[in-house]
């Protein structure tokens, strides 16, 4: 492939219904009236000069290089900002046209290189020839020793060739929506400027937007001069988070020059952040670990050996493990950074090879309460909309999340919804960003305590039955109405009014009660959420919650309202959806259900284990009981990421084998047995699926760098260990895909590449994939509501641990950091910070930028101090992209009670100041029969959780056949202390946990 | 009963000492036990005159003047606040022939009445407008105010009852009035004047005008360069606000109507009307492209009537008078009165309101008396620093807006700068430029790097090099500025330089003769 040259229209498409007729230079163009003469002429395909326009910002009129004439009109007007009118006659060429353009060029010539460093990335010289400038006869001051600003680490600004067309400076209030650049001073003197200081002490944020905007070599990226013009282009997906935007990924021979937002992109249409644009190096990087490694034992060093050896090394241990252990003893963990075909390789080999269920994700850790949550309520496991979605809101009630860290581009997209006048209410203990940033403001933040979600969301819901806010013409329609009966009479009893929960969330009835009214009363209202949700002992619950809310108020089954979690991972939607988890195959269908199993059998050659296997704390429990020998890991750095990691790794080291399959050397892979290189999305090929459900190409830009492709290590495992796995390539895999799972049916490589992205269901019904889910009827049918009691959690703070920590990402840097640690965004963000309170940092005697001791229940660790009133007093903060920092050291074992998504946002901690800095932190070990403890604490859980009104002993059980080992409930019947359980789940026991009518 | 003695307050007049005159006329009525009342009156816009104090006396306002501290002994001596004879006596104000022969209509009560007195305002004629206005359907304040027609007064002309009908007919929840004070037009102080003088015919011009389009806000955008103005005008809001006028009830109409103040950003620019929105708006002063028009998308997007100050202010004075008395006066299109402000090297400099038509011969050689410095006149510049310069053989043209533009010139806010024989216009030409490098805001191409080329190609030209090369360089920026400018400012600033080329050629081929 070349390089892909995108067409540029000048200015955005109209929108408009009125169609008009107009000419042009004699052609006749039909066009929506609020087009612009530019851009009817490109689609005319006649070229009008211009410099300053650019279709992914709006008409400026500054270059004066577009001027046409209008039949009947005086003058000269710019095409950019003029409209087309019906029976409009336009000329864009005339001997005065040429003279203007001529003059332009000419004074623009004046002040500009004669010979640009970026050559033709800078469009004056070539424009100085297309509209025929021969001399510049002008002599005078010019701009042409202005130093040049290289402090960003990505992109020099060359103020000498910048022409001040303000591209840059409207990309980052237009596209961006950050305000970092502006114009200083006038007239001559006006020069673009970073508000005054360096670009890198500047409020920007990195996204590239103004690099990718500016048309001449003012701003350009750094590897476009030390490697070279790009040649060729490849149209890729990012592989950080899950907003998972398209790019080019611009290739000068095997070289990445650089990623370039891909304006067709669904995603992201052309925007990008500091991450995807920039951060990919570590890609490359002298720490990447291509060939395979094995050792004995974890004290040993290293040996490199042949794919070969690995490979045999691996099974035959496996093998061992299974003969001596039993067949449950091994286990593997899918990777939300891969691809939707390697994941669904591993989970196959899992099932067929290993012989048993005892797969999970790391989705696990972040969203599965989501997909309970919305399973129970809607149906499907996913969010509703697409990004787009967001432009129709009237309301966005954002709960939990931080997209202008988190979701960068979608953030962007959020905040020119919120500047159109789209108004937001935003519930977080955290005074994030969008809370207040210039042009934005939320009509209401409810800065609730962590941990009372669930408590906010029963009292908004409150409100709206209270005050006869309900849709009751959409709930009667479309929802169950016995479930929805049972919901109203729970929702209104007076201990789920604000007033009532006020003490316990904090947030004034009053501000609760507005808020509700504003998202109950609107047209168009929609959730949007993450991690705060669903990082807590109730995370399901306020999963469900939300969909009640959705529900209750017709919020459901069109543009603009919904839905939608962010996801945190680039493929963590679809490692969902390739059957991750151990109670589910493919396209969440429960493994118990014996016709999805037949499918697969059938297609799979072999007999699936019917039980659910084990979730990853069940793992690591086990692991620690002797009974759980052997891990795959795929691309996923447990032993930093998951909570209380005393526990992890006390579990790691009681396995007999662990074999970890990543780019770098990691946390995990030090009590690692096998290594096993992995790829990074430069080199792979497959897709990912985004928080949209949509299915995105990736591409290979590059040769693997180990010479395998992941999913072929994987199938090579398979064979090995004796279950015979083999793919010509990955657009098979995703045949195999379609061909067993329903929502997939209609997707292959050759109709992604045809449509450029495709949305989950697509099948015959939807053969071009879904935007908006739900629209007629909900995927199960009816809606259902679920009854939400709040349950507080258990990790409260106490005199000992008076605070409460939550953890977070920001923009920077993602999650344990191992790519973008490896990257200069270590400029902005080299280091965890704990974010404070002043009047806490006073009582323990905290200065700002010192070293303090984090301790709680599990574990203590040492980072410095930020004093900020981002966070209420109580509350303290940190993020969890360093492993010296161990923010994972202090968080527990806590978790969601129908899915153990970890309570990584509430951890009860006290700080103290510490004087010795980062020495000394004690690793706690774990006591006792933890597995024991963890099945007595998750069966309570369930029981004080579970949402039903009748009979809550047969929701118990079910649920603990649902989604429990055989071993786990055995234990559970046979091993523990009554006196331990309670009543609800002694009587579960009483019922035949096989033969409960779910 | 004391006496009322009128010390003005304007600004240009307490420039040349009127604070101390009224200080010291005070101390001197108290010396002598003689019972006065100071009125600090805005000027009557004769500043060659100027301070000019007056006393009313049984058979009118008598004038003594100019009046210096040193003079204010003597006139008691002769008994001036009882009319008596002085040698600085100009007889009854009124008939003073400078002003007699003008015909006042929006700077009537200027200089005539206390600036701040609601009371003396009324007695005046004020508020008649605005109560007929109150009256009438929107439809129907439209119909008056197009039928009179009037025009802009800021410069460009246009009709201003077609402005109002288009806000008007724009459906939205918010509209504004916003009145472009920024009068930075060197050799303009009208508006200025009007503010200091008689600020609350201003405040019922916009009251007036929001009735007539459905908005219920104004915002007048003052310089900042005219803290007096801006002091005052507030305090006139503020007393109109206490009257019932302003507020939540226009003079108990149950109709909603509130003024703002705001002063400018310090940039000549930002007396382009869509530069003044973005500047209104808290944001740089940069002018935005049209279409959309700031009639459909105006301040924070709304609707929005722009106008200067002299065109709001004349609107009372529509409305009370009705549009037929407005449009008897004038020429052509160009109906009603100008007020034109005599500036420059001329001898009787100051404000002439007059219907349009009157040649600019009167006013240079009549009104004006020539140039101060007694040289002949050589050039006169019409319409602030963007307008043409015209020799004296065009001094008979008619002053309205279609003479003027056919003569090569343009009106603008009626700014009359005179020049004598010893003017150089080739350095005019530069100045023109080197002005619009200082002011451009520096967004389109042609007036942000064009203003600075021209300033440094005249510099060429009056340096004698590569003269004829140079001129032609110099035209054709001329052409793109002109045809390729965003705005006014860009587009127009050839003016004065091409006018300086044809009608003084002979400034721009000294160097290069010699």
């Amino acid at each position: 492939m070349t390089l892909l040259i995108e067409p540029d229209y000048g200015t955005p498409a109209g929108k408009s219904q009125d169609i008009v007729e107009i000419e042009i230079d004699g052609v006749s163009v039909s066009i929506p009236s609020d087009t612009s003469i530019m851009r009817a002429s490109a689609l005319a395909g006649i070229s009008i000069p211009k410099l300053c326009a650019t279709d992914s910002l709006n008409a400026f009129g500054s270059c004066r290089l577009c001027v046409v004439e209008i039949d009947g009109r005086n003058g000269t007007p710019s095409s950019c900002t003029t409209p087309v009118s019906d029976g409009m006659k336009i000329s864009t060429k005339s001997e005065r046209l040429d003279r203007i353009r001529q003059g332009v060029m000419e004074l623009y010539m004046s002040d500009h290189p004669e010979k640009c460093a970026a050559g033709d990335e800078c469009e004056m010289h070539g424009m100085a020839k297309t509209v025929g400038l021969k001399e510049v006869r002008y002599e005078g001051q010019s701009h042409l020793d202005l130093p040049k600003d290289e402090t960003n680490p990505y992109f020099t600004f060359d103020s000498t060739e910048c022409i001040v067309c303000n591209r840059c400076v409207r990309a980052c209030d237009e596209v961006q929506g950050t305000f970092a650049l502006t114009i200083e001073n006038r007239g001559f003197e006006s020069r673009v400027s970073s508000s005054g200081t360096s670009f890198i002490e500047s409020e920007c944020v990195s996204c590239g937007a103004c690099v990718q905007a500016c048309p001449t070599g003012a701003l350009t990226e750094k590897t476009l001069y030390t490697i070279g013009t790009p040649t060729r282009s490849v149209i890729t997906t990012c592989a950080y988070c899950g907003v998972g935007c398209s790019f080019k990924a611009e290739m000068r021979g095997d070289e990445l020059v650089r990623m370039v937002p891909y304006k067709q992109g669904g995603a992201n249409e052309g925007h990008s952040c500091v991450k995807g644009r920039f951060a990919w190096g570590y890609a490359t990087h002298a720490d990447r670990i291509t060939t395979p490694m094995i050792r004995e034992k974890v004290t040993d060093p290293w040996k490199a050996v042949s794919w070969e050896h690995a490979i045999e090394y691996s099974s035959t241990k496996l093998k061992a493990i299974q003969s001596q252990y039993g067949i449950d003893s091994i286990g593997g963990i899918t990777s939300s950074r891969c691809t939707n075909e390697e994941v669904f390789v591993v989970q196959k080999m899992i099932r067929a090879a290993f012989g048993n269920n005892n797969v999970d994700t790391c989705a696990r850790v972040c969203h599965s309460p989501t997909g309970y949550g919305l399973s129970q309520t809607f149906g499907t496991s996913a969010g509703t909309q697409d990004f787009e979605s967001v432009e129709h809101s009237d309301v966005v009630l954002l709960i939990g999340a931080n997209p202008t860290a988190a979701h960068p581009v979608f953030a962007s997209r959020l905040k020119q919804a919120l500047r159109k006048g789209t108004k937001l209410i935003v519930v977080d203990p955290r005074q994030i960003e969008l809370v207040r940033t210039p042009h934005i403001e939320a009509t209401y933040h409810l800065q609730l305590l962590p941990g009372t979600n669930v408590a906010i969301i029963n009292a908004m819901a409150h409100v709206i039955a209270e005050e006869g806010l309900i849709d009751r013409e959409f709930v009667n329609a479309r929802c169950d109405l016995d479930s929805f009966a049972r919901w109203e009479e729970f929702i209104s009893l007076p201990e789920n009014s604000p007033e009532a929960l006020e003490a316990l969330t904090r947030v004034p009835a009053e501000d609760v009660r507005k808020a509700a009214r504003l998202y109950a009363t609107v047209p168009n209202a929609a959730i949007y959420y993450g991690l705060g949700v669903t990082e807590h002992s109730q995370g399901s619950t306020m999963v469900m919650g939300i969909a009640n809310l959705a529900m209750a108020t017709g919020n459901i089954g069109r543009k603009g309202v919904g839905v939608n979690p962010l996801r945190g991972q680039n493929n963590v939607q679809g490692s969902c959806d390739m059957g991750s988890f151990p109670h589910e195959l493919p396209g969440y269908r429960h493994i118990s259900n014996p016709k999805t199993r037949e499918i697969f059998e059938i297609q799979w050659k072999t007999v699936l284990n019917a039980k659910p296997g084990m979730r990853i704390p069940n793992m690591f429990d086990s692991a620690i009981s002797n009974e759980f020998k052997g891990i795959y890991i795929q691309g996923e750095d447990i032993a930093q990421s998951d909570p209380n990691i005393s526990h992890v790794h006390a579990a790691l080291r009681s396995m007999e084998l662990v074999i970890v399959q990543d780019l770098f050397l990691n946390e995990t892979s030090k009590f690692a047995h096998v290594f096993l290189p992995g790829t990074s999305f430069l080199e792979k090929d497959g897709t990912f699926t985004n928080a949209e459900r949509r299915i995105n190409r990736v591409r290979p830009v590059m040769a693997s760098k180990t010479g395998k492709s992941e999913w072929e290590v994987t199938c090579d495992l398979a064979t090995a260990m004796g279950y015979e796995m083999g793919y010509e390539n990955s657009s098979q895999i995703m045949d195999e895909i379609a061909a067993t799972t329903p929502t997939f049916s209609g997707v292959s490589f050759a109709k992604l590449d045809e449509l450029g992205s495709i949305q989950w269901p697509c099948n015959a019904e939807h053969p071009e994939g879904t935007p908006v889910m739900h629209v007629d009827h909900f995927v199960r049918g009816e809606g259902r509501f679920m009854v939400t009691p709040y349950v507080p959690t258990d990790e409260k703070a106490t005199r000992k641990f008076p605070l409460l920590l939550t953890t977070g990402r920001i923009l920077s840097q993602y999650n344990v950091g191992a790519q973008t640690r490896r990257t200069a965004n270590v400029v902005w963000h080299s280091e965890d910070i704990l974010d404070i309170h002043e009047s806490d940092a006073e009582l323990r005697g905290i200065e700002d930028g010192s070293w303090v001791k984090l301790s709680s229940r599990v574990g203590e660790t040492i980072m410095k101090a930020r004093i900020t009133d981002q966070v209420p007093a109580g509350v303290v903060y940190t993020t969890f992209h360093f492993p010296e920092s161990g923010a994972n050291v202090i968080t527990t074992d806590f978790s969601d009670w129908a899915t153990n998504c970890p309570e990584y946002k509430v951890t009860a901690v006290d700080i103290a100041p510490s004087i010795k800095g980062p020495q000394g932190i004690r690793e706690h070990v774990s006591l006792g029969d933890v597995e024991l403890e963890s099945i007595i604490r998750m069966a309570n859980q369930i029981a004080a959780n579970v949402p039903t009104n009748t009979a809550p002993e047969h929701a118990v059980a079910h649920h603990i056949e649902q989604f429990w080992t055989p071993y786990m409930q055995e234990r559970l019947m046979k091993e523990v202390d009554r006196a331990a359980l309670s009543p609800i789940v002694i009587k579960a026991l009483e019922l035949d946990l096989n033969h409960v009518p779910s | 009963m004391s006496i009322r003695i009128y010390v003005p307050k304007d600004a240009a007049v307490r420039s040349i000492g009127a604070d101390y005159v009224a200080l010291a006329i005070e101390a001197e009525s108290a010396k002598r036990g003689i019972s006065i009342d100071i009125v600090r009156n805005g000027t009557r816009g004769a500043l060659w005159l100027e301070p000019m104090v007056e006393v009313e006396t049984r058979e009118g306002r008598v004038a003594y003047g100019p009046v210096t501290v040193s003079d204010v002994d003597s006139l008691f001596d002769a008994s001036f606040h009882m009319g008596g004879q002085h040698k600085l006596s100009l007889g009854l104000t009124e008939d003073i022939p400078w002003l007699a022969r003008q015909d006042r209509v929006t700077f009537a009560r200027v200089g005539v009445i206390d600036p701040l007195s609601l009371a003396d305002y009324q007695e005046h004629g004020g508020l008649v407008g605005l109560r007929r206005a109150l009256t009438l359907e929107q439809e129907e304040i439209v119909t008056e105010v197009t039928q009179s027609g009037l025009r802009g007064r800021g410069g460009a002309g246009f009709p201003a009852g077609i402005k109002w009908r288009t806000v008007m007919a724009t459906q939205s929840d918010q509209k504004f009035i916003c009145c472009n004070a920024d009068e930075g037009d060197s050799g303009t102080f009208a508006d200025r004047m009007l503010m200091e003088g008689d600020p609350f015919t201003l405040l019922e011009g916009m009251t007036i005008a929001g009735l007539a389009v459905g908005a219920s806000e104004g915002v007048v955008y003052i310089r900042s360069e005219y803290p007096a103005a801006y002091a005052t005008l507030n305090q006139a809001i503020e007393f109109a606000r206490a009257f019932g006028w302003l507020g939540d009830n226009v003079l108990g109409s149950g109709r909603a109507f509130d003024i703002r103040t705001r002063l400018g950003g310090g940039s000549y620019v930002c007396g382009e009307e869509t530069a003044m929105l973005e500047s209104i708006e808290g944001k740089r002063g940069v002018v935005r492209s049209k279409p959309p028009l700031p009639a459909i998308f105006g301040l924070f997007g709304k609707p929005t009537v722009i106008n200067n100050v002299l065109t709001l202010a004349t609107v009372p004075a529509i409305l009370a008078d009705g549009a037929d008395a407005y449009m008897a006066r004038g020429v052509g299109r160009s109906v009603g009165t100008q007020v034109f402000q005599l500036g420059g090297n001329i001898a009787r400099g100051g404000i002439v309101e007059t219907a349009f038509g009157v040649t600019l011969e009167e006013l240079v050689n009549d009104y004006g008396s020539g140039t101060l410095s007694g040289l002949p006149v050589r050039a006169v510049q019409v319409g602030g620093p963007l307008g043409a310069y015209l020799p004296v053989s065009s001094l008979n043209v008619s002053m309205d807006y279609e003479s003027l533009l056919a003569a090569g010139g343009m009106l603008g806010h009626g700014g009359v700068v005179v020049f004598d024989e010893s003017v150089d216009m080739a350095q005019q030409a530069k100045f023109a430029m080197e002005f619009c490098a200082v002011e451009s805001c520096g967004k389109c191409t042609p007036c942000r790097l064009g203003s600075t080329r021209g300033a440094e190609t005249i510099l060429k030209i009056m340096n004698g090099e590569d003269v004829q090369d140079n001129k032609k360089l110099l035209l054709d920026l001329c052409e793109v500025m002109t045809d390729g400018s965003l705005c006014a400012m860009g587009g127009l600033t050839p003016l004065p330089v091409r006018s300086a080329m044809l009608h003084f050629s002979e400034d721009f081929d000294r160097r290069a003769r010699a």
